[in-house]
């Protein structure tokens, strides 16, 4: 019991389920961008899988253990963030980056996931709890979320708020992607360098796919 | 021939632990681009010491790069600009006439400033301390062949015992995490035979140690690779990672 202990408070422990629930949240946004692409096939068919998708009961679980994920990813990333700034209580007058280390996205990893963080409670609110509209389809009643969606990209302050997200998204996991290897000790002569370009695609691929869609959205209304 | 130079030197002097600290500029003349930069330093006390200041204090030991004693922040980078050199190795031909050098000491809270540029790196020899003894067999050296090490495993262990201790991990690391420094040394015992019959306990204590110590968290940016004198590499860092997770799942305490 206490060694369970040790692990989870140490500094290796703490980065390691960090690492493990960003890996299942990295695993989430790609599900998640797979199932907005039904907005490119049309109204019906968004409807139908976002329907099918919550009418399942195994949602509540699936849901719990996401929200789970979340809160463990964003309660490690402040004790972590709070004890880094606490190893150097006097920070250097001089200091540039080596320019072979730190790059924008690593160096940026606290902000993009503070952006994240809000954009996540905005984007609950705007889309999950957001206006409730009703349709048919094949003869079942369900939510119109299409239209919600359609209706709130309509305004282009919003097109660049969720484009902007995105970027930070793309950001953050480009960085993330890689890291979590590295801290669960998977560094390899042959694999890292493939690790690390795949890393870096999945990042450009999440942000154009999501901020491709709001776009598309926005020339719908 | 030597070219000479005039630099413009902006260095922090402290009293001591509980002084606030301060930057003072010195204008040198006559600086041989022959001369290392602790050369340069030396030059300025003697500058200093004539008349009647006090001289700038920094550690120094064996100025052959080995050692480890030398430390600091040199615009902004640890030891400097020039990649793998530690600070006595680095020499004024790598500076131009009037440019001006910020010096400063390593930054952590477990490197705590005791005077100028040195600072109280005991907390690494606290951490090596943790991380106990290695079984040998003692009485007449046994055979070479006695023990078997694959070429790859006695290079990397090489390449990680190639670490002198001197905290340019922790002083470029934006976290100030010695994550480098306890990796190398988890490493160059972990890859060999005689380093398995501890291997467990010493990943677990030294981490601890490390963590007690106020060293901060890794997140992978590698700019600890990047301005390591040693050139040792993450790879070291993903092994500790390895290594501890394996210690904690397999301890029964």
């Amino acid at each position: 019991m206490i060694a369970t202990h040790n692990y989870f408070t140490s500094s290796i422990g703490k980065k390691q389920i960090m690492a493990l629930t960003g890996f299942g949240l990295i695993g989430f946004v790609l599900t998640h961008l797979a199932g907005n692409f039904f907005i490119l096939v049309g109204p019906d068919a968004f409807n139908y899988y976002a329907y099918k998708l919550t009418s399942n009961p195994l949602i509540y679980v699936a849901e719990a253990v996401l929200a789970g994920m979340f809160i463990g990813h964003i309660v490690l990333a402040v004790l972590l963030k709070l004890q880094n700034m606490g190893a150097r209580p006097q920070s250097y007058f001089t200091k540039v980056r080596t320019g072979r280390g730190e790059t924008i996205a690593s160096g940026t990893m606290p902000y993009t996931g503070l952006i994240l963080m809000i954009f996540l409670i905005l984007h609950l609110l705007n889309f999950k709890f957001g206006t409730e509209y009703y349709t048919v389809v094949d003869g079942v009643k369900m939510r119109d979320l299409y239209k919600t969606v359609i209706e709130y990209f309509a305004n282009p302050l919003y097109v660049a708020w969720y484009v902007f997200a995105m970027l930070c998204l793309g950001l953050h996991t480009s960085h993330g992607f890689q890291s979590m290897f590295q801290t669960w000790g998977l560094n390899h002569k042959k694999y890292t360098p493939a690790i690390q370009t795949l890393s870096s695609a999945y990042g450009i691929f999440v942000a154009l796919g999501f901020s491709g869609l709001a776009i598309y959205c926005y020339f719908q209304n | 021939m030597s070219k000479e130079i005039t630099v413009h030197l902006k260095i922090w002097r402290q009293k001591n632990r509980q002084d606030s600290g301060r930057f003072e500029e010195y204008t040198l003349n006559g600086v041989s681009q022959d001369q290392s930069f602790l050369e340069m330093l030396d030059q300025l006390n003697v500058k200093l010491v004539r008349d009647g200041k006090e001289p700038v204090a920094f550690d120094s030991d064996c100025r052959e790069g080995i050692c480890g004693s030398c430390s600091c922040m040199i615009n902004g980078q640890a030891h400097g600009p020039e990649k793998e050199t530690t600070t006595c190795q680095l020499h004024m031909r790598s500076f131009n006439d009037n440019d001006t050098i910020v010096i400063e000491p390593w930054r952590a809270r477990a490197f705590p400033v005791i005077k100028d540029l040195v600072v109280d790196r005991s907390s690494f020899d606290k951490v090596i301390a943790s991380g106990g003894f290695v079984s040998v067999n003692t009485g007449n050296a046994p055979d070479a062949s006695a023990v078997l090490v694959s070429k790859e495993n006695a290079d990397k262990a090489m390449d990680a015992a190639a670490c002198i201790g001197c905290g340019a991990c922790v002083a470029s690391c934006p976290n100030a995490s010695a994550m480098l420094f306890v990796s190398a040394k988890i490493s160059h015992l972990a890859l060999l035979p005689q380093g398995q019959v501890e291997a467990q306990k010493r990943a677990n204590s030294m981490v601890k140690t490390m963590d007690e110590m106020g060293f901060g968290n890794c997140t992978n940016h590698a700019e600890c690779e990047a301005s390591c004198p040693k050139g040792i590499d993450l790879s070291n860092i993903a092994r500790m990672n390895r290594e501890y997770f394996k210690a904690k799942i397999a301890s029964e305490e």
